[in-house]
Parts: C-alpha cells; structure tokens; sequence
C-alpha cells in the first residue's frame, strides 16, 4: 500500500513537492494538511460563514416543520411590540467617594504575581469594579505593556468557580474554629520548637512575606521552609551556583545587544522579565528606514517558540541537543574551562557555527547568549562563561542578588518535604497556593503521603486537587483583591494594592501566616505598611504616608531595583558530561509550561483555553507533539515508536535524513493498517489520533499533533492540563503531562515510548479558519493563494536595501489602478476631522497573542467554547494568522495579525441589506448591532474573514459574578447579530469627547486601542493619518508599508510593514542541511 | 320580483365604509399615541420613593442643576445625588418631614433610595452628557420644563428619530451656553441666526458627521 492510497490526511513528498511547485518559488503555507491531496479534505470549517457541518450530528428538520415554525415566530414577532418599557432603578451612594466620577474610569497601579515575579499592571475600575488590565507605564517589568496572563487576570477574579468559604474537610468551616486551630496549633509547637511544622510556598520575591516566613523560622526554629513551583527556574539557580559559586540573578539588556543567541529559550514570553525583554527586543528590531540597523537572533530550539521563530536563524535540535551545541558554541568563542571536550553535532554544519562564532567576535559587547530555562544547569554555566567570554557582562547582561527571598533548588526542597512526611515527621503542613497535589512530580509521591500529615491546611484560589486532600482550605484572595509587594525581575519592588474589597473570604498568604506568628487578625495591609515603615526608619510617619502614597500612585518603589554586582566567574568549574546511566533509547521527551494555561493556574480562564496557542493554533485542549518526520515514522511503525526491540533508533543520528519525506515512501517497511490513524490536524470529522506515551513505567494518552518545525526524534508535552478538579470550563480538558513527569529530569527526558492506540481525539486548532481565499480558482490551496496575494511579504535585510520598495505593490494591483467596479461617491470627506488608521509591523510582532486577550477583555467578546471553535465560530475581533515558508522540517513563521482593515470602500457595506454597516466620516467601518437582522452577507463577502456572528447566545447573560467583569462602555452582544473590531470605538470617542469638554484637541498618541495598549513590542500603531506628523503617518510614510489585498479597491485602513529579516550574509541557507538532504523550496528568494 | 337592496341599504354602506376609514384612522392614531406615549412613560409621573419635586427646588428655592447632578458637565452621567446630598438641607429644614423618612431612614442604614429612572435610554445607545452641555444644548430641552414638574416625568419619547433630529438640526436647539442650566430658558425669535452663529462658535460637528451611527453606538 502506497501512500497515496489511504484515506487519511498523508503527507507525500511528491504532493508536497507538487504543491510548491505550482507554486513557485518562496510559497507561504498555513498547514501541513494542505499537503496531502485536495479531494480528500473534508469541508474547511469557517471558510465561509457557512459552519461546516458534521454530518452525523446534523438534526432533521422537515420542511412542514420548518414552515410550522416560521409562521409561529412570524405571529409572535408582531406582539413584542406591544410591551411597556421595563422601568429600571438607579441607585446612588449614601456618601459617595470623593474621587469616584459615574461614568468614568479610574486607575490603579499594581502587581500581578507571575512565576512568583512582578507584573506591573494599570487597572481599570469602573465604580469600584476592575474590568480590564494593562501595563503599568512607569514598571520596568512592563513598560506599559503586557502579557496574556496579565491581560486574562481579570477574569480569573469573577470566575464563578473560586472557592468562596472556609472548607473543613469538605464542608463549610467556621472561622472561629479556625482561629482556635491556629492558637492551638502555635501553642504546640512554640513547646516543640516547631517540630513537624512546615510550610510550602511556591517562588517568593515578596519582601514582606519574607520578612514573616523568616519570623515564623526564628519562632519557630525547627519549622521548615519548603518551596515548590512547577515551572522552577531550578536550572537557572543551579547554572549560576555552578559558574559563580552563588545564585545569582541574570538580567539581560536586550536593548544592547545586536547579536543575540538563544539556547532553547523563550525569553520574550516564558522569563519573568518576558514583557520588558521583548520590548527592548522590539525596539532593536524596528527598522525605519534602510540605513537602519537591526539585531540579529539566532535561535536553537526544538519546538517553535513565541522567541525562536522571530530568530534569522533558528536551528531546530532535539532538547539533548542544545547542550552539544552549546558546548561546541563555547569551545568556538574560547571558552577555555575542564572538561569541555570537542563534541560532534550531525546537525550542525561547521560554516554555520563559524559564521555565527564569527558575528558573536564582531560584536563583542554588544552580543549576547540566553539560556532557557529548561535546560541543564551546565548550558546556563557555559552561556554565562560565553557572555564573559564576549565581554558582554555589564552591557548586555549583568548579574545582581537574587530577587527570591530563598533561593533554593526546589525540586530538592520539595522532596525532602515528600521524605519527611513518609518517615511522620510532618506535623503540621501549611500550603500557600502552587496546587502541588497536581503539580507534583509523578515519582514524588506527594498526594500519596498528605494524608499521613495531621493537619493540613491548604490556601487555594480554588476547590482543586490539593483542597480536598486537607484538612482546611482557605480560599486565596486574588491578586486584585490583596495587599502585598513583590520584586519585579530586576528587583524592584512592586506593590500590590487591591481595586476591590475581596468577593468572597478570601485570605492572602501574609494573613494566613500571622495567625501562625500570634498576631492574628492584623490586615494585609498593615501588614505591608508596617513592614515598609520598619524599613524607612527615617521617615516619619507623615513622611512616610506621603512617600507610601507615592509608591502606590507608580506602583513601584523607585530605586530598590538591585544594582548590578560583579560577579567572579569560577575559572575551574568541570563541565565534563556526566556519564548518563538512564536508558538512552527511545524518544526525546520535552516537558513545556502551556502558553495559554501555563502550570495549570489558569486552567480554568476560559479566555486562555480558547486562546489559539502559537504556531499550532490548538484550543481547549494539549497534545502530543512530534515533529512530521518523526509522525510519519510513527505512521510507518508497527505499534510503537521509541521501543527498541522494534524501533531501534540510533543515538544521534535520525533514522529518516533530515529535509522532506523521501519520496521513495514504499522502501521503508510498512506497518499496515495501523498506519492509517496519523493525521494532522483537525479537520471536520476527522480526528486525531490518540497515542499512549510511556514514559518511565508510567503512561499517559493523548492525542497527537504534527508540528512544523520541530526536531526529529523527540515529543513534546504541556503542563497545565488533566485536571480532575480545576472548575467548569477546566476540569477534563486535555492530559495530565505530570503524571509522566520526574522531579530529577523535570523538562528533557529520555527514553519515551509513543504507542499506537485505535483511539482518536478531536482536537480543534483555528490555524485553517477565516483563510484569505483564493481569488477564483478553487484548485488552489489557501497557501499558493497566500503566496498569490502577496500577503506576507518580506524581505532580507540587504534586499530591503538593495529596493526599499520591495513591498509595493504592481500599479496594477492598487487601489489606484483602473478598475471595473467604480468607487462609489462616499458622503464624508475622508480629508477632513481625524481619520483614523492603523499600521501593524511585521517585523516587531512576535505573535505573543497579548493583543487577542486585550481585545476580548476590552470589547466583552464571549468564550464559544470547544464544539463552537471546531465549527469555526470563534469570536475574536483580532487573530494571528500563522504562515510558513519554506518547507515542512524547518520552515519559517510568520505571525499575521487580523483586525477589521477599516475600509474606506468595504465590500461588507454593500450588501448588507439593513444599512447595519456602514462606513463612518472618520473611515472606521461601522458595525451596529441594533440594526443587525444576521444575514451573514457581510461576513460571506469580506475578503479579509474578519466578521464574526454570534450563532448563539454566546456572551454570558446568566452567571451573575461575571457580569462584574463587563466593560460598560460595550455593548454586550446577543444572538443573531454579527460583529467585529471598532478600532476601539469607546476609547476614541471617551478622548475626543474629554478634548471637546475641554476646548482642546485630541493629542497624537493620546487614544491607544486595546491591541497597541498591550503589544510588548509596539508593533501596532494607531492613529490620526490625515495628521502628517502622527506616528502613524510616518509609520505609513515607510516603503515598507503595504496592504491586504489592495487590488480589491478596498482602501484598507489598517495596513502593514513588510517583515524584514537580517539574516547572516555568511550563510548561505538559512539552515543547515545535512548533505544528500535536498530543499525542495528556495527560501529567502 | 323585489328589489334585493332597500334604499337604506345606501346610507348602510356609507356609513360602513365611514366607520371602517375612522377605525384605521382612529387606530393609527392610536398606536403612534400608545408608541410615543404610553409606551415610554411620556407625561407619566412615576412613582417614586420619596415625592421628590423638581418645581419646588429648582423654581421655588433657585437651586442650580449642578449642585445635585454633579457630573453632568464633565461625565457621561449626570450624577444622582447622594443621601448625603440631600442630607446636606435635610438635616436642617423638614427634619420631621414624613415624606422624608426614606431619606433619613437610608442616610442612618447607609442602604441607597432606589430611585425609578425616568429618562432612559436602551442600552446600546452610548449618551454623553458633559459634551451636550459643553456645545450649548440645554438641559431642558431634552428634558423639558423641569421647573415646573411637581414629579418629574418625561417629556420626550427618547426615540431615535428624536434625538437624529436635533442632532441634524442643531441650530434649532442649541442656546448660549450661559443659559444651558436655565429652566425658564425661551428660544429667541431668531434662533435660526442665533443658532448657526452657535454652531460656528461652539464647533459643533456638520450633522452628517454626528448622525453617523458610532457618535451613540458602540
């Protein structure tokens, strides 16, 4: 049986070589399934408005009953007019607050707590209800900017599934026996010096809480301290333990630094300093013009990354891999240390490394290695003895104390707990947060031993899998409901203030430990104050309420960032490999935090779940991810891939070459009808297949996903999901990947197992809906009609300068160009008033998916859910579209972020036939939602696939605890109308209305949407382009500016800057390929 | 054979199709009144908790707009006014007042009056109180005589159509902006003049700019 003969999505190499070579040279694509032959996809959902239907659930409706009921409905519409208006109260205050305006927002500087680090944030509060996060301008963590954890915050505060009361053993508590339990509890182990007493935390910065565990420590002096986090920067600890004889903080000056070198790291999204990185990143990758320079990223990685993808040059390597790569890295810059032998890399050609070694020399200073946080300690060692090396400590990075109260090797202190409480000696454990009965390595038998401890008490944000294993659960106030400061990543102190009194009882951590201090009672609050007095003994304390409101008003305490220190880099430390006794054979395993759920402390925030995760598009749900070599070594194998006796896979060297499939698929033996289960992605009625993943005696299943891009030989997992108890919308999305996961080899393992299983898995990825179509011709794939329609274009950095108008488009492909269609008269002189337009970078978006959150937090977009998603129904105003280049082993990526282009012309407004949308005299297409009937004809003819319909009820109408959340400046859709993106309507009329009150003008840069508001790396810009002195104007000034699909007439207001690639000129393909491994596709053309 | 129709069957026929013209006559009459009035409350004094009389503060005591509807000058929302508010006055004079008891009565269990909203709008139309008063539209144009109203009702329908034809005819409306918060307020005779110097003086937008659909819909 050949290939060609099944049913199932198969990925040949002749219809992938077929595919681009109609296409040409350069084609972009937007998933591996369009490889397989045409005819045998299913109907693409969301391609149209049209949802594809599953045809085993489509219900039957008879024409009789369809006539019954549109003759009901018509009667019935007739009388809703015959109704009263509702009356409705309005409440006022009794004594109202002096600052609080109706009708206007206010904002308060704070904290998020993130991976136990600082996340300055700027709330907005609405009436005393916080609705929407942003950055915090004067935080050096944020620059104003943020994440999507940080944007997603807020709902987590009205999720209705926070636990609300005091549990003892699973019923509601009384607080004075809590109370009493504490004193007693102080009382007994006050006598036995706090034998058997423990705590577990998870990463603390937070000075004061510091401050009370080390109190309690000297109370109590034989109490202990544990810390465990799940996603533990344990290697990062141990790396500078190792380098320098400390632990020490690494803090990277991105804006310095013109060649950069990633080993496996994500720094722009998964370091605690994440959003200040990719800021200072962005800012050294704009290019304004062609004599601008630009830094260069080589990235090494396995599987893409929010980071590795934006590299000029990303080498993909299985996680085991890095390390050689890292070791052959240093030996070539002159790192001179024992035990550092010379390696051997099949992947990696010498001209690449010396190319690379060469433009590291060339740039010493100004170069700099980032080791991610994932790999072994001696990576993080080695990259810090590289960057001395390249003379790059104290400019692009520098060192300073740690910012963790205790830094201490987590995994070690988790176990010790674990081992105490086997042998009895816990007495008493006190849990503030982490959930470690979910999160706890599988060969830590943490859950196991729990109930052997007498008292438990367990602070929690929610009802999870470790509340019902203690004693007492506290609930946890949320961080916008709490008291506290934190350290930033670079060691600034940042306050934590509450914008509401906490909603149910919530406790923080600080309160939890005074009980055990014997000071019970006393308030977060004063907790903070006092502590922060106690460190000012100069002031007084009129000095100190003014400097404390100070503090507040910014959020941050200015000048406790630590300076940097210099640091002795150990000339002796012995990198020699340690002789590795675990199994070598079978698979690669890489554990990773979700990007969208993390740990699993968001499991449960249905704007992450619905999140298309980066790259692979998935939502609500994790999978197992292979790269397509490795897949289809999976499709050929008889049960089992990674088992030696019938798979034996050589160490180092790939069984299949690297580059595409070879074509000659029938010499490779094949497996027979098992081999039938592998397909891509989803598709509609197909799904994927479910593999089991034995990894250490122990076994997981879930369902497999190909990933462009990733190495061979290896699979990759995320945390965060499986959760048994984790809330309505969290609970049983996904595996558990902890159930695999060891506390030794937390992140890259060995010796993995993949199985076959008849099984299958639907599993939605948004990566095929709201395609661009192709124009005409429907033979053609969405990517050849990607590449057709010149969507994405880019250039290197020497063709930019070679043409700075590479990115125009042919005369007649503009707007200005002849056409068949007139432009019909607009009433609005587009000359006159603010006419506002925006400009999206390609080149500074990292596709980090900040501006999809900020968007639906803004405009109250509502969750869909899973089945919805599937139907291609999601409701984001503002997408990232993902295109490859190059081929299915080591393409290039490419993020295309979607909102409404505004146009000046737009196709939707014609043919809709209730005047619902019109274009506006500022040029913002306007969408209205009262005069809405739902035909869909819009959304059917706009060619960007930027409208979206609320098929059903979709915003929340009923859970009362989110009603909270809703901005009131949006309306809150119902079914049957159609929406989608305002350029931030409410935000632009809130400033010209202020400016108008107040005879002014609105100031360039004054109104932000939620989109640019967040992007860590400034990439949108929106604003006045009538103004010539805008920023966006000048940003449209550039050559490389360029529409979507200009040759429609559509005048889009939104448009782009090409993206730019700096690529080394030294090397010649982008990357390096084995020899005899030919690329089928010309990259970089 | 006897004629079928008497003559009176004439003046039968006459007066039916008479009664038939009146009835849908009659009935179109009286759904627009049911539609305009009835429907949204216009003219109809509400019940509320305490008899608040806005002829008695406004005309009778000479209490400005503002000193109760704090923000309507700087907020989309006028601003109801606090317990405390009205506590200001009513700690002092009718301390005994029975009708006042809800006030003090809410003032001492700090539990707000709810009070029934007369002026309502749906809540997909977006109104911004400071930028009307800011270009000289006042405030009992939209909401009527309020000096004279005992309890206060509606005045006007609040309809679409309503507010887009003021909104295309601003100079009819608009009035110097020192006499925004007057009550006893007259349009001039010349208004047409007046207004379009307003217009040009205040900078109100062209009403092709402000009656489309994103200046209220969001």
């Amino acid at each position: 049986m050949s290939c060609t003969d099944q049913a199932d999505n198969c990925h040949d190499a002749d219809a992938v070589r077929k595919q681009f070579g109609e296409a040409g040279d350069g084609a972009f694509w937007r998933g591996i399934e369009e490889f397989g032959p045409p005819e045998e996809h299913p109907e693409e959902p969301g391609s149209g408005d049209l949802p594809a239907q599953d045809p085993t659930q489509r219900r039957g409706m008879s024409r009789r009953d369809l006539f019954k009921m549109m003759g009901a409905s018509a009667a019935l519409a007739g009388l809703t007019a015959c109704t009263k208006l509702p009356l409705e109260t309005i409440v006022p205050y009794v004594n109202p607050p002096e600052i609080i305006k109706p009708g206007e927002p206010l904002f308060y500087a704070s904290s998020m707590p993130w991976r136990g680090v600082a996340q300055g944030v700027l709330v907005w509060s609405f009436m005393g209800r916080p609705t929407k996060i942003e950055g915090n301008n004067d935080h050096p963590g944020s620059m104003g900017r943020a994440n999507v954890f940080m944007q997603a915050s807020v709902l987590d505060l009205y999720d209705p599934d926070r636990s609300q009361v005091l549990l003892q053993n699973g019923r509601v508590g009384d607080w004075n026996d809590f109370i009493i339990l504490t004193e007693e509890l102080r009382a007994k182990h006050l006598r036995n010096k706090g034998e058997g007493l423990r705590f577990l935390t998870g990463t603390i910065t937070s000075p004061t809480l510091g401050d009370q565990l080390h109190d309690l420590l000297t109370q109590f002096p034989h109490a202990q301290w544990h810390q465990h986090d799940p996603t533990s920067r344990d290697n990062v600890r141990a790396g500078a333990q190792m380098a320098f004889g400390e632990v020490v903080e690494t803090v990277y000056r991105f804006d310095q630094a013109n060649v950069v070198v990633g080993l496996d790291a994500d720094p722009f999204f998964a370091m605690p300093g994440g959003v200040r990185y990719a800021w200072d990143f962005g800012n050294k990758r704009r290019v304004a013009r062609p004599d601008s320079s630009m830094n260069r990223f080589y990235a090494v990685e396995a599987i893409p990354t929010i980071s590795g993808t934006q590299a000029d040059h990303r080498l993909r390597l299985r996680p085991s891999e890095v390390e050689t790569f890292a070791r052959l890295l240093a030996q070539a810059v002159g790192v001179n240390l024992p035990g550092l032998e010379s390696e051997s890399l099949p992947g990696v050609s010498a001209d690449w490394l010396a190319a690379l070694v060469k433009d590291l020399q060339q740039q010493k200073g100004a170069s700099l290695i980032v080791a991610g946080d994932s790999q072994p300690p001696v990576v993080h060692a080695l990259a810090h003895a590289m960057n001395a090396q390249l003379g790059n400590v104290g400019k692009t990075v520098y060192y300073t104390n740690s910012i963790e109260v205790n830094p201490v090797i987590q995994a070690q202190s988790f176990r010790q707990l674990v081992s105490d409480m086997e042998a009895g000696k816990v007495e008493t454990l006190i849990i503030l947060g982490e959930n470690p009965v979910y999160t706890a390595p599988a060969d830590v038998p943490f859950a196991e031993e729990l109930p052997k401890v007498p008292t438990r008490i367990y602070l929690g944000n929610y009802e999870d899998e470790t509340s019902v294993l203690c004693n007492w659960h506290v609930p946890a106030a949320h961080y916008l409901e709490s008291w506290g400061d934190l350290r930033a990543y670079d060691g600034a102190v940042s306050m934590i203030q509450p914008l509401i009194a906490p909603l149910y009882q919530g406790k923080t951590a600080s309160e939890i430990l005074t009980f055990f201090q014997g000071q019970p009672g006393r308030t977060c609050h004063t907790i903070v104050q006092e502590y922060w007095q106690s460190q000012n003994p100069k002031l007084t304390a009129q000095q100190f309420g003014v400097q404390w409101e100070i503090w507040l008003a910014k959020g941050i305490i200015a000048g406790t960032a630590f300076p940097a220190r210099t640091v002795a880099l150990s000339k002796t430390f012995n990198v020699a490999r340690t002789p590795d006794t675990s199994t070598s054979s079978g698979l690669e395993i890489a554990f990773k935090p979700d990007p969208s759920v993390w740990d699993g402390s968001y499991t449960n925030n249905g704007w992450l779940q619905e999140l298309a995760q980066p790259f692979s598009k998935l939502v609500w749900d994790n999978a197992v991810m292979v790269s397509p070599a490795t897949a289809e070594r999976l499709r050929r194998a008889k049960t089992s891939l990674g088992d030696p006796p019938q798979n034996p896979v050589p160490a180092g060297a790939p069984s299949i070459p690297r580059g595409l499939w070879p074509a000659n698929s029938t010499a490779l033996p094949n497996a027979g009808e098992e081999g039938e289960y592998y397909n891509a992605g989803e598709t509609m009625g197909m799904q994927n297949a479910v593999v089991e993943l034995k990894h250490r005696g122990r076994m997981v299943s879930g369902p497999l996903l190909i990933m462009p891009g990733m190495a061979d030989n290896c699979i990759v997992v995320t945390l965060g999901y499986g959760r048994t108890r984790a809330g309505r919308y969290g609970t049983g999305v996904g595996f558990n990947a902890y159930s695999i996961r060891t506390a030794d080899r937390p992140w890259i393992d060995t010796g993995s197992i993949v199985g076959k299983t008849p099984r299958r898995h639907k599993l939605v990825t948004l990566q095929r809906h709201n395609v661009i179509g192709p124009p005409g011709k429907e033979e053609d794939a969405e990517a050849v009609a990607a590449f057709r329609r010149n969507l994405v274009r880019v250039a290197t950095m020497d063709e930019y300068r070679g043409n700075p108008n590479f990115a125009k488009d042919a005369p007649d492909m503009t707007s200005d160009a002849q056409s068949l269609y007139p432009v019909l008269p607009s009433p609005y002189d587009f000359k006159k008033g603010p006419q506002w337009g925006m400009s999206i970078d390609l080149s500074s978006c990292i596709g980090c998916n900040a501006c999809i959150i900020a968007c639906q937090s803004e405009n109250n977009s509502p969750v869909v859910g899973k089945d919805q998603c599937a139907r291609g129904r999601e409701m984001h105003w503002i997408r990232v579209d993902t295109y490859f280049r190059g081929n299915v082993e080591q393409p290039e990526f490419y993020n295309e972020v979607l909102p409404c282009m505004q146009c000046e012309n737009a196709p939707c407004e014609y043919v809709c036939p209730v005047g619902a949308t019109m274009t506006g005299p500022e040029g913002i297409n306007q969408m209205i939602y009262n005069r809405c009937v739902g035909t869909r004809y819009c959304s059917n003819n706009c060619p960007y696939k930027v409208r979206r319909f609320n098929f059903y009820l979709y915003s929340d109408w009923t859970t009362p605890s989110f009603y909270a959340q809703k901005n009131p400046w949006v309306t809150v859709r119902s079914r049957g109308v159609m929406e989608k993106c305002t350029y931030c309507i409410q935000r632009i009329r809130w400033k010209e209305i202020k400016a108008e009150v107040a005879g002014t003008e609105v100031k360039d840069g004054e109104i932000l949407t939620a989109c640019q508001q967040t992007c860590p790396t400034n990439a949108i810009v929106f604003g006045d382009i009538r103004d010539p002195n805008s920023a966006v104007s000048k940003v449209k000034a550039q050559s490389r500016k360029y529409g979507l699909l200009e040759e429609l007439n559509t005048r889009p207001r939104t448009t782009y800057l090409a993206k730019i690639w700096n690529p080394n000129p030294e090397i010649g393909e982008p990357y390096p390929l084995p020899a005899g491994v030919q690329d089928t596709s010309k990259q970089r053309s | 054979m006897a004629q079928v129709f008497k003559h009176y069957t004439n003046t039968v026929a006459k007066v039916t199709i008479a009664v038939v013209i009146l009835l849908i006559v009659g009935g179109g009459v009286a759904a627009w009144e049911v539609n305009n009035s009835y429907n949204v409350y216009r003219r109809e004094a509400v019940t509320q908790p305490v008899p608040f009389s806005h002829k008695h503060h406004v005309t009778d005591d000479g209490i400005d707009c503002r000193f109760c509807h704090t923000t309507v000058e700087t907020s989309s929302f006028a601003g109801i006014p606090s317990t405390h508010t009205c506590m200001t006055c009513h700690s002092k004079i009718w301390v005994n007042s029975p009708m006042l008891e809800p006030v003090r009565e809410s003032y001492l269990t700090d539990a707000s009056i709810a009070w029934v909203r007369v002026n309502a709008l749906p809540d997909f139309v977006y109104f911004n109180h400071s930028i009307h008063i800011a270009k000289g539209i006042g405030c009992t144009t939209c909401h009527g005589p309020i000096g004279d109203m005992p309890i206060t009702y509606r005045e006007n329908t609040l309809y679409m159509r309503w507010c887009i034809n003021c909104h295309k005819h601003p100079w009819r409306y608009v009035r110097p902006k020192k006499d925004v918060f007057s009550v006893t307020y007259k349009p001039l005779a010349d208004q047409d003049a007046l207004g379009h110097q307003l217009v040009r003086e205040y900078h109100i937008k062209p009403p092709l700019v402000i009656t489309s659909c994103y200046t209220c819909h969001r």
